[in-house]
């Protein structure tokens, strides 16, 4: 499978009559997206507004970070199974407008939705205090069931994204990547004296607001499978979760996956990749033991030398990654966990909350207990009302000037698991 | 600016008072600097100065533990210190253990900051270095000349509250506290780096060893249940409504112990959940759903149970620390056993 990337840089985003690209700058319709979301009757209001890098805002409570993308050619269309028919994507050509994000906010769903701040102390810690942000704020109709508000939610946002993604269908992009995977066989005489490399990608499946979808299966409706790399880049997986806001694997995430990425800079280099075992988190003994078993097979089915694996949220799903490094390991492969900290807001405590002596290689994506300090902000997108009950947060976070005290786990992907960030832990 | 004030600790030995034979004497305060002071003294330089020193026997020490800290605080404390150093210990266990005990007393009732010095195999450095600085020494007096910039240098830091840097840069001995900072290669390259390396049969350093457990064994398997109390004790962050003693939604540093007399079953009207790991929507209908009291009711009237003790322990397990949850465990455990609980359900979310 092959798949032609093309990146068109944005450095702004204005308001505009029509939707499009022009030097750089987004001009966003926005009623043209008020009335995509108000199609949906289980939302009542939507507001958009725009958050800039460098910018005194704060953005809260945040559902889900969409980049928008658009399907040039090939099969299939963005976020198949979601909000396009299910259709094979990952080939041909699709564009996608780099820089600027669509995020979901508005009143809390749950309890696990974050904070970006776009300028001050704290912004160094997410992502997308750099991006040109067009902010949906949504209002849930009355009395709307908590499930039924995240589903619309995410649609919406989903259905936003690639609505705002078609401005960048007939634009030449500033730089086109291209990214190949063959069919095993052929991918292995490709390059015959490299290792085998694979990603074992762990989606969040844990239920309850704790989800993920591929094709629109949720994943803890799956057993363990196999993707092409690309496939992921055109949406084949969506975040639909409320996981700790620090490691929330966004959809921006799925799609701009670094594992993938950092693989393919160094195929027919340093190593074959091979391909990406999608598993899942699910809470039952019985689903981590099937799911692990599976991905043991794969590894050695694929006659897989080494393998990166990434989890998504702490705690009960630190078991399934160590079962999943045991199994990779026992069917033959050098494994490589990516992973977050837990270790108490004084740091002395485990980092984790189950262990395995072949856990003997782990990258740190930092310490999520430590607190820091937020200065106010000019502008609020979306409401501080829930701070205090958010991840991270705590009684008396929030104080009157505006000003917060928690730890970074409040702030969306601080220290998300999948090495996107450069954030990591020592020993002190 | 006024001199920071140093209150220095060292033993018998090295206050010049002889040798084994002498100790036993018990603690003594001095004015200004006494032996291993006068260098310490002189690289503090013109910022900090000890203005006092006190002395005491390793053996005496290690008898009359709590009456020698007890005195020696008082001396302290007269004194008024910026910062308390005690040492180096250099390899001398029962000096070692006399300095980690008093720096972490006057850290704990004077709430300054304390600087001790060690060599690594010095028993005092496992016993204290998660919660004081230690620095590294070798293993005798001839280090002296090393040990004391390094601890000299920590102790202005720490005086003057600027950032302490690692224990590479410090020269301390590492506590085990894992500290944030950023990396100059996102975590996915470093990840595949590592694979190459590992694949490669080269050296590939983990960026976190894996932790070990306080993993306990369980009790035996309880007799006869029907004749036994049973208490509820819970993660699921069940309180009562308003959540009166405001723990914590994630990273609870609290616990609560909740009265059930004279119920039969949780009321949604009294109790509500503020756990933040899982969703909230079927527990607010029905509490019972973390701890089944309504259940729990049922076997006690059947003579399933011996009897349910009437409260329940609860707190929030996700994000909460091991060091924390510990804490929470030897605090309760104690009011369960005196109030003759024979066994506890533990239910999580």
């Amino acid at each position: 499978m092959r798949l032609e990337l093309g990146k068109i840089n944005i450095t702004d985003v204005q308001p505009g009559e029509v939707t499009k690209v022009e030097n750089g700058t987004l001009y966003v319709n926005q009623q043209e997206i008020i009335e995509l979301a108000l199609k949906d009757d289980r939302i009542k209001d939507v507001r958009v507004e725009f958050a800039r890098p460098g910018e005194s805002v704060r953005i809260a409570p945040v559902k889900d970070v969409i980049e928008p993308r658009v399907k040039v050619s090939g099969s299939g269309a963005m976020f198949p199974g979601m909000i396009n028919k299910v259709k094979t994507v990952g080939s041909g050509r699709t564009h996608a407008l780099v820089g600027a994000n669509v995020i979901t906010c508005g009143k809390i769903v749950g309890f696990q939705e974050g904070i970006i701040d776009m300028s001050g102390p704290t912004a160094k810690y997410t992502p997308f205090s750099e991006t040109n942000n067009i902010c949906i704020v949504i209002e849930p109709a009355d009395n709307l069931e908590t499930h039924d508000y995240e589903q619309a939610a995410r649609l919406a946002g989903l259905k936003i994204g690639a609505l705002v993604g078609e401005a960048g269908k007939n634009v030449e992009p500033d730089e086109v990547v291209v990214y190949e995977t063959k069919p095993i066989a052929e991918q292995t005489a490709q390059y015959p004296n490299l290792p085998k490399v694979g990603y074992i990608h762990m989606l969040q499946s844990q239920g309850l607001l704790h989800d993920t979808f591929y094709y629109g299966v949720d994943a803890k409706q799956m057993v363990p499978t196999f993707m092409y790399p690309t496939e992921i880049m055109d949406g084949a997986i969506t975040s639909g979760n409320c996981v700790a806001p620090c490691d929330k694997v966004t959809t921006f995430h799925h799609l701009n996956n670094p594992v993938i990425e950092d693989l393919y800079k160094r195929h027919g280099k340093d190593l074959n990749f091979i391909g990406v075992i999608l598993t899942n988190e699910n809470v039952f003994l019985a689903d981590k033991e099937r799911s692990s078993d599976m991905v043991g097979k794969f590894v050695e089915f694929l006659g897989l030398d080494g393998v990166i694996i990434t989890e998504e949220g702490y705690g009960n799903p630190d078991t399934d990654l160590m079962m999943n490094c045991k199994k990779a390991t026992d069917a033959g492969a050098k494994v490589v966990l990516i992973t977050d900290e837990f270790p108490g807001r004084d740091g002395k405590s485990q980092s984790l909350a189950d262990a395995v002596p072949e856990a003997d290689t782990l990258v740190s994506c930092g310490n999520g207990n430590v607190i820091v300090e937020f200065p106010p902000m000019d502008k609020i997108i979306g409401t501080l009302d829930y701070v205090e009950t958010m991840i991270g947060g705590y009684e008396g976070s929030l104080r009157e000037d505006g000003s917060i005290e928690a730890e970074i786990q409040i702030i969306i992907a601080s220290t998300i698991a999948n090495g996107y960030n450069t954030l990591s832990a020592r020993m002190y | 600016m006024r001199k920071l004030r140093v209150v220095h600790y060292i033993n018998n030995f090295f206050a010049g008072i002889g040798g084994e034979e002498k100790a036993d004497i018990p603690p003594e305060v001095r004015e200004g600097v006494v032996g291993p002071g006068l260098a310490l003294n002189k690289a503090l330089g013109n910022e900090a100065e000890i203005v006092a020193t006190v002395i005491c026997g390793d053996s005496y020490f290690g008898q009359k533990t709590d009456s020698a800290k007890e005195t020696m605080l008082e001396m302290i404390k007269s004194h008024k210190p910026d910062i308390f150093v005690a040492g180096p210990a250099f390899n001398a266990g029962r000096y070692g253990f006399a300095c980690g005990e008093m720096a972490m007393y006057v850290e704990k009732e004077l709430e300054i900051p304390v600087v001790s010095a060690m060599y690594r195999e010095n028993p005092g450095v496992d016993m204290y270095k998660r919660d004081l600085h230690i620095i590294e020494t070798e293993i005798s007096a001839a280090d002296m000349r090393n040990a004391v910039p390094r601890m000299a240098n920590l102790v202005l830091k720490l005086a003057k509250g600027e950032e302490v840097g690692s224990p590479a840069e410090e020269g301390y001995h590492e506590r085990g506290i894992r500290v944030n900072y950023f990396h100059e290669k996102r975590g996915s390259e470093r990840g595949v780096d590592l694979l190459v390396k590992k694949m490669n049969g080269q050296e590939c350093v983990t960026e976190y060893p894996m932790p070990v457990f306080d993993r306990v064994d369980p009790n035996p398997a309880v007799k006869d249940i029907s004749k036994v109390k049973v208490a509820i004790v819970t993660s699921g962050g069940i309180v009562p409504q308003g959540n009166p003693d405001r723990i914590e939604s994630s990273s609870a540093t609290k616990y609560g112990i909740y009265d059930i007399n004279g119920m039969d079953r949780l009321s949604a009207d009294d109790f509500m959940t503020i756990h933040g790991g899982y969703d909230r929507a079927f527990v607010t209908e029905d509490p019972n759903l973390v701890v089944p009291l309504d259940v729990m009711r049922e076997m006690e009237s059947e003579g399933v149970i011996g009897e349910l003790a009437n409260y329940f322990v609860t707190t929030t397990g996700t994000g909460t620390s091991v060091g924390n949850a510990k804490g929470f465990g030897e605090d309760f455990a104690q009011k369960l056993v005196a109030d003759g609980v024979g066994a506890v359900i533990l239910t999580s979310t």
